[in-house]
């Protein structure tokens, strides 16, 4: 079985973002950039699922600038096989996105493919649904558990009720969750044989897909700010403030 | 212009989620009409009918639908979109596995989770777990837009009469079928909805301690709900995680107990009306964002919360 694991390079999870002063986006110059947290689980899940021998070839992909191959470059530390870089300079939609995917299906006839479930920059939470849709495909969101056997594969889902369980058939798109399980950190040796991996260019024009966003950003403000701080010395004058001056119990 | 609203609902009951997309499709302008798809859900599409703002109801019965896979509702909501100018779905773990795919069928970009309307094509949206705001405007001829629920007043569940209308066009994409649900057995009021939420983090070192939190939710009418790391330590199961990616709530008081405020976490609560904190370690980002903050031993400070409440004969409202 071969996997597809697309992953997104975004700002990373530990950064304090800065809306741009004019509001045209956010500040992304000299900030640490990552791999989508999400992404990481579902490349470290494909890579569990070689290790176990269900899985022969993890492929790697991502779309994006030229330095998103740095994100290639991890994915292909911690076990992806190969990898393949869409480069584009510029905004990338989730729709967009999810062509481009398509077309590398086809190419690529991968058996799965496993994505975060959003990534932590748009938090659109689109992309492996839209892929799903546009390749005809099963769909497991939000997953916290896989189990593959012949020709289909059962997923638990992570719903606001609790936990789902569906069966998927074969081939599948799964967008994974938090808890599926704990990516691993690279080895120093793992690093450098990743230097030698292949990574094949391709470009949005070579796959056919018009990338024209469809949104147009009018402006990126900062949120309302919470005048917070105040403390108060004892459980009784929480109650009290509660209950007499803020009146919410 | 038409606006179909999908309806979030198990079969049984319309989720309150579905009268908050209501409020925000009313404000897109032009008639709204919600879709119920499922099966054995007479009693939903009759709650929807009911519900004022809707002028009509489709109801769309179909072995199929009962599970509300995404590969069979989809095609559904794509097969009905060119009558509508906008379709509308809360940002429920439903409306987030469904829209996209049906936005895909469709070829447009979805517009995520809107926290304002700003006219007809153009929403607010956080981004960078809602570090910042965006305001979009939709180019797409159809705009599919999914709705966060704590940014609209949920629409009145009476004083509406819409007509109910039974439609057709379901069938069985034969990709998915769902195996069962482990739902989380809770007598408390819904994390998403409730006017007081009292959470807990890390710092409750055990799934055991919740038991304390529980204590002063029933006092208080309260439901409970938790950071990743509780979560991800298994105190507690993964519908109660508050945060960017797990719920976001927005009650009149939330309470956090143990919780450091990570941004991924105040993402999904920063919008409550009144915050309250306590935590041992003073520095913890939680007391920036907290307008009561008690710098205490928890494990001191709750149960003594829980009997200063008795006390002074605080009940639920």
């Amino acid at each position: 079985m071969k996997v597809l694991v697309p992953v997104k390079r975004v700002i990373d999870y530990n950064v304090k973002v800065r809306v741009k002063a004019d509001q045209s986006g956010v500040d992304l110059a000299n900030v640490k950039m990552s791999m989508n947290p999400f992404d990481e689980i579902a490349v470290e899940q494909a890579v569990r699922m070689k290790e176990a021998g269900t899985v022969t070839e993890v492929v790697a992909v991502t779309l994006g600038a030229e330095q998103s191959q740095e994100t290639l470059r991890t994915a292909l530390a911690m076990g992806a096989d190969r990898a393949i870089h869409v480069v584009h300079d510029g905004e990338l939609e989730p729709l967009a996105v999810a062509k481009m995917l398509a077309k590398l299906v086809e190419e690529e006839t991968p058996d799965m493919v496993i994505l975060g479930k959003q990534a932590i920059d748009d938090d659109a939470n689109q992309t492996g649904q839209m892929l799903s849709g546009l390749l005809g495909w099963s769909q497991g969101t939000f997953v916290s558990k896989v189990e593959t056997s012949d020709g289909a594969v059962k997923v638990t889902r992570e719903v606001d009720g609790g936990l789902e369980t569906v069966a998927l058939k074969m081939p599948a798109i799964l967008t994974v969750d938090l808890r599926l399980n704990e990516p691993r950190y690279a080895s120093l040796p793992n690093i450098m044989k990743a230097r030698k991996k292949e990574i094949a260019k391709k470009t949005p024009d070579e796959l056919g897909v018009d990338t024209t966003p469809r949104l147009t950003t009018v402006k990126v403000e900062e949120p309302p700010k919470r005048q917070g701080g105040a403390k108060v010395g004892s459980v009784e004058e929480l109650v009290s403030k509660l209950h007499n001056d803020v009146g919410v119990i | 212009m038409a606006i179909l609203v999908y309806a979030d609902h198990n079969n049984a009951e319309l989720s309150s989620a579905t009268l908050n997309a209501v409020t925000a499709a009313n404000q897109m302008g032009g008639d709204v009409t919600v879709l119920v798809a499922g099966e054995g859900c007479d009693a939903v599409a009759e709650a929807a009918s009911k519900v004022a703002g809707v002028s009509k109801v489709l109801v769309a019965q179909d072995a199929a639908l009962k599970d509300q896979l995404a590969e069979n509702v989809a095609p559904l909501i794509a097969g009905m979109a060119s009558d509508y100018s906008h379709i509308v779905a809360p940002a429920t773990t439903t409306g987030k596995n469904i829209m996209p795919r049906a936005a895909a069928l469709l070829d447009t970009q979805q517009v995520s989770d809107i926290t304002e309307v700003v006219s007809p094509d153009t929403f607010v949206r956080p981004i960078y777990a809602g570090n910042a705001m965006a305001t979009v405007q939709s180019t797409d001829a159809i705009k599919i837009v999914t709705v966060r629920s704590t940014s609209f007043d949920p629409a009145a569940e009476e004083g509406g009469s819409a007509s109910v209308e039974a439609v057709g066009g379901a069938s069985d994409a034969g990709l998915s079928s769902f195996e069962g649900a482990a739902l989380s057995d809770n007598e408390r009021p819904e994390l998403t909805t409730a006017r007081v939420v009292i959470s807990g983090g890390r710092g409750m070192q055990s799934g055991d301690n919740f038991a304390m939190l529980e204590e002063v939710a029933d006092i208080l009418g309260a439901a409970v709900g938790a950071s990743r790391a509780a979560v991800d330590a298994g105190y507690v199961p993964n519908d109660y995680q508050v945060g960017q990616t797990g719920k976001v709530v927005a009650p009149e008081l939330y309470i956090a107990v143990g919780i450091s405020g990570a941004i991924q976490h105040l993402a999904g609560m920063k919008d409550s009306k009144v915050i309250a904190c306590i935590n041992k370690d003073e520095e913890a980002p939680i007391f920036q964002v907290a307008d009561l903050g008690l710098v205490a031993d928890l494990f001191q400070a709750v149960p003594e919360l829980k009997s200063e409440l008795e006390k002074q004969g605080i009940q639920a409202r």
